[in-house]
């Protein structure tokens, strides 16, 4: 009975929380493939649209 | 529009992390970039509703994010849709995601219900805080971290580890030699 019992609250434990090592190495795969993205930089479309806004709101003010 | 330096400078500065953010939400690099623009752009216009000395980039993430809803619930009355398109665009198109040893975690996590997907992006890959995150979704703190903890459960599920040595020593080198050595 106890023995069940103990069973079960171990399982219980297991499936609603998961080990801190399972939470570490999904963080890490998590934060590699967006990195992945991020180290990409500044595409230059990306830049120019920049340029273009700064150099049209100039014209705007003067 | 005069742009000041600072706020040319914080912009940009935002520029890979919202790309990341965008292909995590639409599944697909030229979309998340035409994201991104469209997320620039409304941003600029309305550059004076931004509170100097807040977090520019919370502020474009939430920009970025509502439009992106604003769009998929539109495309999702033009197009009958279902949550499982996103995973479908994954796997018809993975040479757009980039390196193919995160196939398998992207496919995963493109799995996930999108509210659990963008609120363990934001604060599992992004760097935000469980507010910041709270925020950004126009959600409370609690309801963040609940999709937090259940994405993080599921995710587990989906890759099938139950510890750290189910990933492999190298899942790395495993992926690449399947790929055939990129």
């Amino acid at each position: 009975m106890e023995a069940a019992a103990a069973r079960n609250k171990k399982s219980n434990a297991k499936s609603a929380k998961l080990g801190r090592d399972v939470q570490a190495r999904l963080g890490q795969q998590l934060r590699a493939m967006y990195d992945d993205v991020v180290n990409q930089g500044v595409p230059d479309r990306f830049t120019d649209l920049i340029n273009r806004l700064e150099t049209a709101g100039k014209k705007d003010t003067q | 529009m005069a742009m000041d330096e600072s706020v040319r400078k914080a912009v940009l500065g935002a520029v890979p992390s919202l790309r990341a953010f965008a292909i995590s939400l639409c599944g697909n690099v030229d979309r998340a970039d035409d994201l991104v623009q469209e997320t620039l752009l409304r941003a600029l216009a309305n550059i004076d509703s931004f509170q100097p000395g807040t977090n520019m980039s919370a502020w474009l993430f939430t920009i970025l994010r509502n439009h992106f809803r604003s769009e998929y619930r539109k495309r999702r009355r033009e197009v009958e849709d279902s949550d499982g398109h996103h995973a479908e665009t994954l796997k018809s198109q993975p040479e757009q995601y980039g390196h193919v040893e995160f196939r398998e975690f992207r496919e995963a996590l493109a799995q996930l219900p999108s509210d659990q997907r963008e609120a363990l992006i934001l604060v599992g890959a992004s760097g935000f805080s469980y507010e910041e995150a709270a925020g950004i979704c126009g959600c409370a703190v609690g309801t963040i971290k609940s999709r937090v903890n259940r994405a993080r459960t599921r995710l587990a599920e989906l890759l099938n580890v139950n510890s750290a040595e189910d990933f492999g020593p190298d899942e790395t080198t495993r992926a690449v030699l399947a790929s055939g050595g990129e």
